[in-house]
């Protein structure tokens, strides 16, 4: 009996013992060997599976999404084009406590940088009072002048955001990037879940989680509460580039689950500022376009570049009135990193608020002194450009050599106003099933906001994970998968 | 529904018929060869060549590489790999209007056959994909009729399916009886078998393999889901549906072409078309061009100026 008993041991034993705490906050434990409450579910459930039985499970799980087609698409290979999206067996798990600070904290935020936007393209009083100088709003990348004076429907213009949060080494939750623009993702939360449920139905239902999957509905009403005046049963539809584009999966996953036609640029005609799609029954009258594309490539009349994405006349038809889109133009001066230094003040600005999320220390480099700072120390700082995102143009200072910091400090000093400079910050640590063995990786957070006649958010988002050893990069263009995300009930 | 969406039903259904033919033409060719008969090797893949990718039947057919032409070869636009990929990549366009199951066969099914990376000279892995797609397209068939709404995107559907088996019965029909003197008993199973349509022969006209019997057969049989009257009933009923959905008024050509093609099968007897068989099949299929061209006109690519006149 107790040799068993020894051998059982062992076994779990096994899939945890290379876990090791690094000094970052870890989900799991709070010590060694000392899990924390909301994990002690998932904690016994380890201890009692072998490798071999979690080998099995993720074979599983992958086998799933493959069949299902939940894949992205990597650009310039033939045969392999489409890829599973890496993703971690275990959940990561949130408690109502957290959670309920998390939602106060977006609600709050969002609400504000929608306030700023408006003022930004209209009285721009923000910019009179001195708090955020005009000088960066004005050459952020994607401040858009043809938004000035426009009118968008409920004076709402970030529709869908997608908020990274990272938790820092206290165990508090602080926003590293806000994506005002068009942020994805949201699929693989969703599709994520749906397997989880079929391979932990036990532990999902004993942990008491939160469900997320009213999300599609969720995002249909917000979508139709943009619509034009008059326009009661309004047709919304998902502007996509196309079947080649990395998130198209995402683009029909989502119009299927609400119910709405999928549209390329091809398909939509404008006649008198009134945008149609083409139909087999002839012409039918589009009022709410989801858009999935870029500013840039949705009107060639606007935006001279030749893009065959979006469709002719599109913009006029928005002047008037005609059509909503979301997110609206122009968005991406709100999520310009270097107004993300000017967010805490927004809020109060606006709001007469203390920020409830905290935002990491960002030093701007257009800034003399703070360049001077910065360019010396290097090694202990992240530096990124400020109209990027995707984890391109990023220098890591502590992993990087010392030729890419030379490089970097060079760009740096030849265009400030395009990049900014954070210290690196430790991300939190989840445990993650790799190679056999269960050990940590870090993890940040990224919940889905919707806004239209109210703020929804829904409990959960996508744990993006490093899935290389001690990488701080989750982004999935760069080695990162995703994990589901449990929040719990109270 | 839009355009580009019918169109991409349309054609994700034609490719998938496509290959479904391609399978069992090959699969019943494989199967003549390993006799010997006074029907050549070469003039039995000859046949088969000739009926499933026209243009590359031109002089000797090299028996070694017909198989692998026809299955997977990567520069042929006719293999049966190529057909499957095609029908998949139009389904990728279109994922949010075919049901899941849909999606899922055919994706698992473009996997097994796309991943087996076939070598020109191995005729049993090219043999495995034939009957993997035999078995999938079945399968495929029936989870779209069960799974899906039959609305309008159902009905481009069956009418892809149906124009492309009532074209490919006629091209393989006609590939038959050319070599009409040479062709012994094996080959007339031959073509009963690429058509699934053995079986269902024996039990309607017995197993007397009569030339003219089987043109009748293949040809005007209402009742057998392979023969070219009964693709055609299909089709009419298709573009019946749509047009009624449709209320447009611009359908009467379409209507024309697809009644008067009807009754090329409706209200003939095989005796008065089997002397000049050749001229009758290239009449119906070039009938099945114009339909398809005048589909294409009304309900995909329209002139706007057209749309806001009605």
């Amino acid at each position: 009996m107790i040799i068993e008993a020894d051998i059982s041991d062992r076994s779990g034993a096994e899939a945890l013992h290379r876990y090791e705490l690094n000094g970052a906050y870890d989900e799991m434990f709070s010590a060694v060997d000392h899990p924390r409450k909301q994990y002690r579910p998932l904690h016994n459930l380890l201890l009692n599976l072998g490798p071999d039985e979690l080998r099995r499970s993720k074979h599983e799980a992958d086998q799933s999404f493959f069949n299902q087609g939940i894949t992205f698409t990597v650009y310039g290979s033939d045969k392999g084009t489409e890829r599973i999206f890496p993703h971690d067996l275990l959940p990561r798990i949130i408690t109502a406590t957290e959670w309920e600070r998390i939602e106060r904290g977006l609600t709050q935020r969002i609400t504000a940088l929608n306030l700023f936007l408006k003022d930004v393209y209209h009285e721009g009083k923000i910019i009179e009072d001195g708090v955020v100088p005009g000088s960066i709003i004005y050459t952020c990348k994607h401040y858009r002048r043809e938004m000035r004076g426009i009118k968008v429907p409920r004076d709402v213009y970030i529709t869908v955001v997608g908020t990274d949060l990272i938790r820092n080494p206290e165990g508090n939750f602080v926003v590293l990037e806000d994506n005002l623009r068009v942020p994805s993702g949201v699929s693989y939360m969703l599709t994520s879940r749906r397997v989880m449920k079929q391979i932990f139905p036990g532990l999902f239902q004993k942990c008491r989680v939160r469900p997320i999957e009213q999300y599609s509905q969720a995002l249909l009403s917000t979508l139709r509460s943009l619509a034009p005046e008059g326009r009661s049963d309004p047709t919304v539809v998902l502007l996509t580039p196309g079947a080649y584009n990395s998130a198209y999966f995402e683009h029909t996953y989502l119009a299927r689950q609400m119910g709405i036609e999928l549209v390329e640029g091809r398909d939509l005609v404008v006649h008198d500022n009134v945008v149609y799609m083409r139909t087999t029954f002839g012409l039918q009258r589009v009022d709410v376009i989801y858009r999935r594309i870029d500013d840039d490539y949705l009107d060639p009349l606007v935006f001279e570049n030749g893009s065959a994405l979006g469709a002719v006349g599109l913009f006029n038809a928005y002047r008037a009135g005609n059509v909503a889109f979301a997110n609206a133009l122009g968005t991406g001066v709100a999520d310009d990193k270097a107004i993300y230094a000017y967010v805490p003040k927004i809020i109060r600005y606006y709001l007469d608020q203390d920020p409830i999320l905290e935002g990491v220390e960002t030093l701007l480099m257009s800034d003399p002194g703070q360049r001077e700072h910065v360019c010396q120390r290097l090694d202990q700082y992240v530096v990124k450009a400020v109209g990027e995102s995707g984890g391109y143009g990023m220098l890591i200072g502590p992993h990087s050599t010392e030729k890419e910091r030379s490089q970097f400090r060079e760009q740096i000093q030849a265009q400030p106003r395009n990049y900014i400079a954070q210290p690196t910050i430790n991300l939190s640590t989840a445990p993650c099933f790799v190679d056999g063995t269960i050990e940590p990786r870090h993890v940040d957070l990224r919940p889905y906001v919707l806004y239209g006649d109210k703020i929804t958010i829904v409990p959960g988002g996508l744990t993006r994970v490093a899935l290389r050893k001690g990488s701080l990069v989750v982004n999935s263009s760069q080695g990162g998968g995703s994990k589901d995300t449990w929040v719990l009930q109270n | 529904m839009l355009s580009r969406v019918a169109d991409s039903l349309y054609w994700m259904s034609r490719y998938f018929e496509r290959a479904d033919n391609g399978a069992r033409v090959v699969e019943a060719t494989y199967g003549l060869i390993l006799n010997p008969a006074k029907v050549s090797t070469e003039e039995r893949w000859f046949r088969a060549v000739s009926s499933l990718a026209p243009g590359a039947a031109s002089g000797d057919v090299d028996p070694q590489r017909a198989l692998f032409l026809l299955v997977a070869d990567p520069e042929g636009a006719f293999s049966i790999v190529k057909c499957i990929s095609g029908a998949r990549e139009n389904a990728r366009q279109v994922r949010e209007e075919i049901s899941s199951e849909m999606w899922e066969h055919l994706n698992r099914l473009f996997h097994d056959v796309a991943g087996s990376d076939l070598k020109a000279d191995d005729d049993a892995a090219a043999m495995r994909v034939v009957s993997l797609v035999r078995e999938g397209s079945y399968r495929f068939n029936g989870v779209t009729d069960t799974t899906m709404n039959h609305d309008e995107g159902w009905h481009f559907i069956q009418l892809g399916k149906y124009i492309e088996r009532a074209c490919n019965l006629c091209v393989l029909l006609d590939a038959y009886f050319v070599l009409d003197k040479h062709a012994d008993d094996l080959d007339w199973v031959g073509l009963l078998t690429s058509c699934a349509a053995f079986e269902a022969y024996c039990k309607a006209c017995t197993a007397e393999l009569r030339p003219e019997r089987i043109a009748d057969f293949l040809l005007l049989k209402p009742e057998f889901p392979y023969s070219v009257r009964y693709s055609l009933d299909r089709m009419h009923q298709a573009l019946t549906s749509i047009s009624d959905l449709s209320l447009s008024r611009r359908t009467e050509k379409i209507e024309r072409l697809i009644g008067r093609l009807r009754s090329m099968v409706a209200y003939v007897q095989v005796g008065e078309v089997i002397r000049n068989l050749h001229k009758y099949l290239a009449g119906i299929i070039e009938q099945c061009r114009e339909l398809h061209a005048a589909v294409h006109q009304v309900y995909i690519d329209y002139p706007i100026e057209v749309a806001f006149e009605t």
